[in-house]
């Protein structure tokens, strides 16, 4: 049970997004990906839910290939993204944004027990079930796409960005509760992130991007502990 | 490979060898053909001007039928009232045309894609029947547009539909010259940075409404000369003459001469006069039943408009160009 | 007085087919952003199925379900073998704003000579199955005979249910999430390819019930190049613009409002104002409100 990832190349035309990237994640493991704008993050977690396609390379989540099928084949393999910012449909209310993460399952019943799950997870989106989404802060929002990707009842959690946009307190929160959701319940994350020290703190493994390559990887404490690392990718 | 610059010397040059050309081959062709060739020249100015409002200003037009219509209207009423030459007519149809092309523009330039269309096809619906209001423009039967017959120094040989052609062929020369300058200038450049990157161009300080604007008056001008072409040939303007269906031409035209380049205009123009002419040769030579022979011009027209949008949407020349680049 | 109430039922009958049209446009619309002009084509085609089952088995009423099938079915093959093929080739550069429409009209003239190679030219009738004779009070006729009435009760049945499916159903929530976030809907695990295709079935089917009932509420020809569908479809997209495109509440809303508007303006001002009242009434909307009368989303750039 793991997710692993080996040679990994993605072009768009002539550019080189991602190049040649290898590495692993153990089950229950919460990775940070991180490095500066335009290193490929983004692209990289893209191609492993299907969204880009990969140039070439392996990318494996238990028996599941992820270069070979699209995102919402791999919902059903329990692969969950959710995309950069604060992915809600503004449109609908909150408790149908979070319905159309368990709309595969054709299982009304689950449905409602997932959906309570969530709503006890995040009690303030269960006080503003009814509401169209474009009414939540920027926190709610971000709370909201998690909850919807919780109820695909996902084990590979690939989360793009959750911090963009957010006040520095509601980060905080986010950061807290996405540690706190996914070890309690034993779920596997790849996060992306800009901010590489609040990332780090709850990450268990530290992946650093730069230009497309792996710069550096190891234990997320030891990367913090890293002078070198500090200087060129923390910022101080 | 070396590469010939363009000047406008040149291209004028060019211009004048193939008006050379064309009245060398409207010597050469027997009657029918002449008149088509005056057809092929009236769709010459239509379709560049949806060229020059869909291709470079990016805006959608499914009335320009109503615009034709408009400057067929003009043309008819200075020519019958004032007697005036027939060029005064033909700039009257610009002028016209372009003024309610500048009416229609401001609006258009708030609406976007989908709304753009169906404000300009209700245009094109609603538009014609006008004519039947008001007495002045002669109801159903529409307005006479006689342009005379051609000068007698041209010769008893001469025939009415020639001097159609030279008309047609010499406004359809002089209009593409025009347009093309203008594409090559400032203002061309304008249109493509607002089609392409709306946001960007608009940070840089392009009053994009204003070139909406623009693009939607000269574009209604050009089609109001084409109008006024359209009625010279037909010799009459009425509400019939302009029909969804030439609209919806136009667009074809457009896409089969590659909404983004000048020069596939002549392909397009040729192909709409052509293919129900071929279809009909192709039907008789079968010599299927009647519901075949009706229907196959349609069918082909569709069918090729629908095989060019899937796999030319760039139009003939530039696939041309593609291909040779790689 | 009476002539105010007939003309108010001319209305609502006319706004009510369009009412049909408008909402087979704007579910296009919400599942592939292209605007079908294809679309009174296969309000025809269907029709003409159904003219088919009345001359094999001589009853509107089985007609008028299979007329609905057959367009649910053949707008499906068409999004599924067409617009595909169309999203994938077509959908950048300067084409990209013309291409669908370009399209859709290429399929539009393709559906009429089919048409017409199969059927002929000619007009063909299709009876109304109701009498079309409008009630009388007193000495006065109303203009709402009984297959006024029925055209009426059908398309309300028919709104009624669309929207239970749209509000109350799974696949309705599909077809909105789809619709607007194509891609967070597919990383919520929802099919939007199999969400489109069924998104234009069910434009296809209103479409084909449009067709039906258009051709029993006139008198009863159908042919290729019949004016009626060039209305319908003209009528039905200006209503569609007019509600917004996005909204199926907004399309029935713009139809009933067009064709009331244009019942009045037949009745007192005179036929030949009828389509530039169209042009007028949708530039008013248009000017007011640029994104229609009930547009969802907030203008949003870029």
């Amino acid at each position: 049970m793991s997710l692993f990832i080996e040679n990994l190349s993605v072009h768009h035309g002539a550019i080189h997004a991602v190049n040649n990237v290898s590495f692993k994640v153990e089950k229950g493991q919460l990775a940070a990906l991180i490095g500066a704008n335009g290193a490929g993050k983004t692209t990289l977690l893209r191609t492993l839910s299907g969204l880009n396609k990969a140039t070439h390379g392996k990318a494996h989540w238990n028996e599941t290939n992820l270069l070979h099928e699209k995102p919402e084949q791999l919902v059903r393999h329990g692969v969950s993204h959710v995309s950069e910012g604060k992915s809600v449909i503004p449109e609908l209310t909150v408790k149908e944004n979070l319905e159309i993460g368990a709309l595969w399952r054709r299982n009304k019943k689950e449905m409602v027990v997932s959906l309570n799950e969530v709503v006890e997870l995040f009690p303030r989106l269960g006080e503003r079930l009814e509401q169209r989404a474009d009414t939540l802060s920027g926190g709610e929002r971000q709370m909201l796409a998690l909850g919807r990707s919780l109820m695909s009842k996902p084990q590979l959690l690939l989360l793009d960005e959750p911090s963009l946009g957010l006040a520095p307190l509601v980060v905080e929160q986010i950061f807290q509760s996405i540690k706190d959701l996914t070890s309690s319940m034993g779920i596997t994350v790849l996060l992306v992130e800009q901010n590489a020290m609040g990332a780090l703190k709850i990450a268990d493994i530290g992946i650093v991007l730069n230009l497309g390559s792996i710069a550096v990887t190891g234990d997320a404490s030891a990367l913090i502990a890293d002078p070198q690392v500090r200087a060129a990718y923390l910022g101080y | 490979m070396h590469k010939l610059k363009a000047t406008n010397a040149t291209r004028l040059l060019g211009f004048i060898l193939l008006g050379l050309f064309l009245f060398y081959l409207s010597n050469t062709v027997d009657e029918l053909r002449v008149y088509q060739g005056a057809t092929v020249a009236m769709y010459v100015i239509a379709i560049s001007s949806i060229i020059l409002l869909t291709g470079y200003s990016g805006q959608v037009s499914l009335g320009h039928g109503a615009l034709l219509a408009i400057g067929g209207y003009g043309a008819a009423l200075v020519r019958n009232n004032f007697n005036a030459p027939i060029w005064i007519a033909f700039i009257a149809a610009i002028l016209l045309a372009a003024f309610w092309g500048a009416l229609l523009g401001a609006t258009a330039a708030r609406l976007s894609g989908p709304y753009l269309a169906g404000t300009t096809l209700a245009l094109a619906v609603g538009l014609p029947s006008i004519a039947n209001q008001f007495k002045f423009l002669g109801g159903e039967q529409g307005l006479i547009f006689d342009i005379g017959l051609p000068p007698a120094w041209l010769g008893q040989t001469f025939s009415q539909y020639k001097w159609f052609f030279w008309i047609a062929a010499l406004t359809a020369l002089i209009a593409m010259w025009w347009l093309q300058n203008l594409l090559r200038s400032g203002y061309g450049r304008t249109w493509r940075a607002v089609r392409t990157q709306s946001v960007a161009a608009e940070l840089a300080g392009i009053n994009i409404a204003r070139s909406k604007i623009l693009a939607f008056t000269l574009s209604a001008g050009l089609a109001g000369l084409a109008g006024a072409v359209l009625s010279m040939t037909i010799s009459t303007v009425s509400p019939g003459a302009f029909p969804l269906s030439l609209s919806f031409a136009l667009a074809t035209g457009a896409v089969l001469s590659g909404v983004t380049t000048l020069g596939g205009v002549i392909i397009g123009s040729v192909t709409l006069v052509a293919i129900p002419e071929i279809a009909d040769v192709v039907a008789h030579q079968v010599g299927a039943s009647e519901n075949a022979t009706t229907n196959l011009p349609g069918l082909m027209v569709s069918g090729l408009l629908i095989v060019a949008v899937l796999f030319v949407p760039n139009g003939p020349v530039e696939q041309l160009k593609k291909k040779r680049s790689k | 007085m009476f002539q105010l109430l007939n003309t108010f039922l001319i209305g609502i009958t006319a706004g009510s087919i369009y009412s049909l049209m408008a909402i087979s446009m704007v579910l296009v619309w919400r599942s592939t952003r292209v605007v079908n002009f294809a679309q009174a084509g296969l309000a025809m085609l269907s029709t003409y199925f159904g003219y088919e089952i009345i001359h094999r088995f001589d009853s509107y009423w089985i007609a008028l379900p299979v007329a609905m099938i057959a367009g649910a079915l053949v707008a499906a093959g068409i999004e599924l073998i067409f617009m595909r093929l169309l999203l994938k080739h077509s959908s950048q550069g300067a084409i990209a704003s013309i291409a669908p429409i370009i399209a859709t009209l290429g399929l539009l003239g393709l559906i009429k000579s089919i048409i017409g190679y199969f059927w002929g030219n000619q007009d063909v009738i299709i009876e109304s199955p109701l009498s079309n004779v409008g009630f009388t009070i007193g000495t006065q006729t109303l203009a709402l005979s009984p297959m006024k009435t029925f055209i009426i009760a059908a398309v309300v049945f028919m709104v009624l249910v669309l929207t239970f499916i749209f509000q109350r159903t799974n696949l309705g929530l599909a077809l909105r999430a789809s619709a607007y976030a194509p891609e967070i809907s597919r990383l919520a695990g929802i099919k939007v390819d199999l969400v489109r295709t069924v998104g234009w079935a069910l434009a296809g089917a209103a479409g084909g019930a449009a067709g039906m009932l258009q051709t029993a509420n006139g008198n009863g020809a159908l042919s290729p190049d019949s004016l009626e569908f060039s209305l319908l479809l003209a009528f039905g997209f200006i209503a569609a613009v007019i509600g917004g495109l996005d909204s199926l509440i907004g399309a029935v809303i713009g139809a009933l409002l067009l064709g009331l508007v244009l019942a009045f303006v037949l009745t007192y001002v005179g036929g030949s104002l009828v389509f530039i009242t169209a042009f007028v009434l949708l530039l008013v909307v248009l000017l007011i409100r640029p994104g229609g009368l009930i547009s969802q989303k907030a203008g949003r750039r870029a």
